[in-house]
């Protein structure tokens, strides 16, 4: 009696470990292979041959389709450079340069992934939409209200994450530090 | 209590071992994965258009909203597969993923070098069928391998302002995806 109560919970130990550290691995994604820039993180095998059976578990269970390694990079950050998680009801500055790229987008999407609803039916700027400073930088104001210059509205959302996506790049498996790939930092200024 | 530890000691063993299988086991089992997403609204061998990327459309999570997207989904059973994708002024670019959603090839068409992108897809059984002269005088003709015989061909376009959409829109409409049932290179008669 006793051995058939230890196999038991032998057998469900084993049952909750494996699918809860499945679970967690797909859900949260893990670092293998990956490029971490300041806030930003990218992976840059996801879109080639070579991708990790974690990422390709997170893509089947998300259901995206990760951009080609041929075609572009993307970085997703979802908390700021001091680590704060993204805040709709706070205004967040993305400044700075971003590595070389014949194009780049920069989206602000909910949590799973999905487009914003807001009043301006603006979701992201493209690298030649944006207004840039006489040097070439740019600042990008995040923020559920109208602010002047580049203005990407939140809709008032309490999480979001920033997708930033370099086509035609030459940032990818090779790139290792900032100075290869300088991205723009995020910082959190007052929240309402 | 010994037997007690063993279970657990095994349990964790065991866990582990139900981890990678379930791992391993996501991208087959997964029903909501993009190609599945897919399937649905895309005709076998033929050029769909997506949806434009907002709120509302909730089709694939991290969609550039900056892009206009087609796919075409293919099965290579029946013969190869010849894709020409006109390029839009901005920015084009062509991805290939098998069914289980790897993206194994990608170009743009800065490194395609033309104003079409005009390639041959096949399987690696259909390929080496091909007459060895013809493939070295088709040399700049453009074939890929595709590692799977159903998969997914999303063709892309840049719209870098709002107002391009509907440019970027028309130069995929014109793009096209057909079957081909015979050879894709006939040969010539005084062969053999």
């Amino acid at each position: 009696m006793r051995l058939i109560i230890i196999t038991l919970l032998g057998l469900g130990l084993a049952t909750a470990v494996g699918l809860g550290a499945t679970w967690i691995t797909a859900t949260r994604g893990t670092d293998l292979g990956t490029l971490t820039i300041g806030a930003w993180t990218a992976r840059p095998r996801i879109g080639s041959a070579e991708i990790d059976p974690y990422s390709r578990a997170a893509i089947a269970r998300s259901g995206e389709l990760p951009i080609g390694a041929g075609d572009g990079l993307a970085f997703l950050a979802k908390a700021d450079d001091a680590q704060r998680p993204l805040d709709g009801r706070c205004e967040v500055i993305i400044a700075g340069i971003t590595p070389a790229a014949r194009f780049w987008t920069l989206t602000l999407h909910d949590r799973k992934g999905y487009l914003v609803a807001n009043s301006l039916q603006r979701h992201g700027f493209t690298s030649q939409e944006i207004v840039r400073n006489s040097d070439g930088s740019f600042a990008v104001h995040v923020a559920a209200r109208a602010r002047a210059g580049n203005w990407l509205p939140t809709g008032g959302i309490e999480r979001y994450v920033l997708m930033l996506r370099l086509y035609d790049t030459p940032v990818g498996v090779g790139t290792r530090t900032r100075r290869d790939a300088p991205m723009p930092s995020v910082t959190t200024e007052k929240c309402s | 209590m010994i037997r007690l530890l063993f279970a657990i000691a095994g349990g964790i063993l065991l866990g582990g071992i139900v981890h990678l299988v379930s791992v391993l086991a996501l991208p087959r089992i997964a029903s909501q994965d993009a190609y599945s997403r897919l399937t649905e609204i895309a005709t076998l061998n033929a050029v769909t258009p997506l949806p434009p990327a907002e709120p509302a459309n909730v089709l694939m999570p991290y969609m550039d909203p900056a892009f206009a997207v087609a796919i075409c989904r293919y099965d290579l059973s029946d013969g190869s597969i010849k894709l020409t994708v006109p390029v839009s002024e901005a920015y084009t670019s062509v991805s290939f993923y098998t069914q289980s959603n790897v993206a194994y090839y990608a170009i743009n068409d800065r490194s395609a070098g033309r104003k079409v992108i005009e390639l041959n897809l096949m399987t690696e059984a259909q390929h080496a069928e091909l007459p060895e002269e013809e493939d070295v005088t088709a040399a700049d003709r453009l074939i890929i391998d595709s590692p799977s015989t159903t998969g997914l061909i999303v063709l892309k376009a840049l719209a870098p302002e709002p107002g391009m959409m509907e440019q970027a829109r028309s130069s995929l409409a014109a793009a096209k995806c057909r079957l081909q049932t015979e050879p894709p290179v006939v040969k010539p008669e005084t062969k053999r």
